[in-house]
């Protein structure tokens, strides 16, 4: 076998840019390895999740990231350890994390540690109006921002075309370049993502991302997703563009790996998913002790009121307070 | 007869689109979806593009676009998928909608509704599950109605529809599909309700409690579980929380002399501490026989947890306590 191949990604699409990331991108047999069992991981784990939801083990909501698995794992394969990360539900929807972000960008070069920021976001929150406040503040004072837009075609039942006039969102941070990257194709978006982390620590940040994906389930477990798109539709990108099946085809031709050796892959990240949802289920709850815990990092209220006027609960400190020093 | 609180608001809405041409709703998939809680189902079918409209997810844009077209004399419906994300346009809400006819003075009025779930919900934790009632009753120029059974949500979306005035219309996604059994007169196009008018849902002698929304749920169980004791509760359904009809609980307290709130929200400048209050800067004050107690939500962020989460919101048992606590009783 060989240990290291070459693959070519989509033509990636620039915007003020001069020179984008490369299209021939190399894998060495390790990373390919860790990218699939990654991917194959938090399939499982959002299939695991699914079914659990179905069976009333997890109240609320349910927002499933089945289909985008090449963005969150070519991502993080560029991320060193001193970078941060920020992301709201499947990593899209809610955008309020994005200002966050770049204030994450922000102490990163106001403590100088060369560290870079990536927010997520989804086509869905692309349209509202604190993002562009964020581009803007971040593209005057150069933080070291990456703005990654998953765009999954679909905010909640609105298709893109029908929610934003411009859907070309890798262009709309006006003067933040950016970077449109096949979201389906693990390698493409590791690359594009190293060539942004590479813009910002030299000092040419914030870069906008567009990766472009897809949704497999509805926006949520109580969206059946199909009365807004076809259930043909959903199966043609299974079929032609799944993130993980593409991978494995890939690294199978370019001889870096082989079927049985994936296999084997799939067999592990299985029982590792199976036995975490059983520890899951095995769990019991918190207990009410924790049910005032932090609310402040210091209390200064003394115990806090409860349903019936006379009733309290102890105010408990339980979490790190990272920033109680 | 029995009627969903979701179709009760679906049909008011419906005539009153019907009744009056300015009159259309905007927000997050309440046109092609059929809304997120399916509130405005059929709708779009029936009006089309022009008068039910998809918005992108933007609440600060499109909730400053309703108040300026109701600055225009047209009579939006701004819809909310939930009251969480109308934290986005508070200041559309607060500065642009309920200030603008006082400091326009008096020329300038803002007749349209912003609606959608409010209060605690199940299982989404703390983001997603608390009660803006207070928040919003806080601000004059605002009309704040918090409705509890299917009579309110059509009586009172109707006339929050005509109302001249910026409405908060704050409904709950648990009651959503739970149905009401309501008279012929309800089911009648000319109903509406009077804004800023409380209903005794149970009449007692010996406690007032005082509900709003789904509290009045916990509170009507409380009465029922307190007649086996012995004592009689009378429930009173607030319905508005802004203005707030004290008339009402005033009659109550001079006839049983005790009051209870109820409420889900948390208690601090809460809706039941208002309340409190007024009775106590007023004369009123001489009729209670024991000190205004409070039942709500506990003070903290809601929990995702099951049983923490349901020892935050007030049960009918939280309420029988306070009463037997007041009362002296075991």
């Amino acid at each position: 076998y060989s240990t290291e191949a070459t693959f070519e990604t989509k033509p990636y699409k620039l915007h003020r840019l001069e020179s984008g990331p490369s299209t021939t991108v190399t894998c060495n047999k390790e990373d390919a390895l860790h990218m699939y069992r990654q991917m194959q991981a938090i399939r499982r784990l959002e299939t695991s999740a699914s079914n659990l939801y179905k069976e009333k083990a997890v109240r609320g909501f349910c927002h499933l990231y089945s289909g985008q698995e090449a963005c969150a794992v070519g991502m993080r394969k560029a991320m060193s350890d001193v970078d941060t990360i920020i992301t709201a539900y499947r990593t899209f929807g809610n955008c309020d994390q994005v200002p966050l972000g770049a204030g994450l960008g922000f102490a990163h070069k106001y403590k100088g540690d060369g560290g870079i920021n990536i927010s997520l976001y989804g086509d869905g929150a692309a349209n509202q109006g604190q993002i562009f406040e964020a581009y803007n503040m971040a593209k005057l004072w150069n933080l070291p921002c990456i703005f990654v837009c998953e765009n999954n075609g679909y905010g909640m039942g609105t298709s893109a075309e029908r929610a934003s006039a411009n859907v070309n969102y890798y262009t709309r941070g006006d003067t933040v370049p950016g970077i449109w990257v096949d979201g389906m194709d693990v390698l493409a978006v590791r690359e594009a993502t190293r060539f942004a982390k590479q813009m910002c620590t030299d000092g040419q940040g914030p870069v906008l991302m567009e990766t472009a994906t897809y949704r497999y389930s509805g926006h949520s477990m109580s969206d059946p997703g199909t009365s807004y798109r076809t259930r043909e539709e959903i199966q043609e990108v299974r079929q032609s563009r799944d993130p993980i099946t593409s991978f494995k085809d890939k690294i199978i031709n370019a001889g870096l790996t082989t079927a049985e050796e994936l296999k084997s892959i799939d067999n592990e990240v299985r029982v590792e998913v199976d036995k975490a949802t059983k520890d899951a289920k095995a769990d019991g709850e918190i207990s009410l002790e924790e049910i005032a815990a932090d609310i402040y990092a210091l209390n200064l209220e003394g115990p806090v009121r409860g349903i019936v006027s006379g009733d309290s609960f102890k105010h408990i400190n339980i979490g790190p307070q990272v920033n109680r020093k | 007869k029995f009627l969903t609180v979701r179709d009760a608001l679906n049909t008011a809405i419906d005539e009153e689109m019907e009744k009056d041409e300015r009159v259309f709703v905007m927000g997050e998939e309440v046109a092609q979806y059929d809304g997120a809680y399916k509130i405005t189902r059929g709708l779009w079918k029936k009006y089309g593009d022009k008068r039910v409209i998809d918005t992108p997810i933007t609440e600060m844009g499109f909730a400053g676009i309703a108040v300026g077209a109701a600055f225009a004399g047209l009579r939006p419906i701004c819809e909310f998928m939930t009251f969480n994300f109308s934290m986005q346009a508070i200041d559309h809400i607060i500065n642009s909608a309920a200030k603008t006819f006082y400091m326009s003075a008096g020329t300038v009025n803002v007749p349209m509704v912003f609606r959608g779930p409010n209060g605690a919900a199940s299982g989404v934790a703390a983001q997603h599950s608390q009660c803006f009632g207070a928040w919003y009753a806080h601000c004059p120029g605002l009309k704040v109605i918090s409705p509890y059974s299917s009579e309110d949500c059509r009586g009172l979306l109707k006339a929050a529809i005509r109302d001249p005035d910026p409405v908060v219309f704050l409904e709950n996604e648990l009651l959503y599909g739970i149905p009401f059994e309501v008279s012929d007169e309800v089911l009648s196009k000319d109903f509406v309700l009077p804004i800023g008018k409380a209903k005794v849902e149970r009449a007692g002698n010996h406690v007032t409690l005082v509900a709003h929304s789904r509290a009045v749920a916990t509170s009507l169980e409380a009465a029922k579980e307190l007649s086996g004791s012995g004592i009689d509760a009378e429930v009173i359904n607030l319905r508005s929380l802004r203005p707030l009809d004290m008339e009402t609980i005033l009659t109550s307290l001079a006839k049983t002399h005790h009051i209870v709130m109820v409420e889900q929200g948390w208690p601090g400048a809460g809706v039941g501490a208002e309340i409190s209050a007024r009775i106590s800067e007023s004369n009123a004050f001489f009729q209670l026989d024991a000190p205004v107690l409070r039942v709500s939500g506990a003070d903290i962020p809601m929990p995702y947890a099951k049983t923490l989460e349901g020892a935050s919101i007030p049960q009918a048992q939280d309420v029988v306590r306070a009463v037997k606590t007041m009362l002296n009783q075991k």
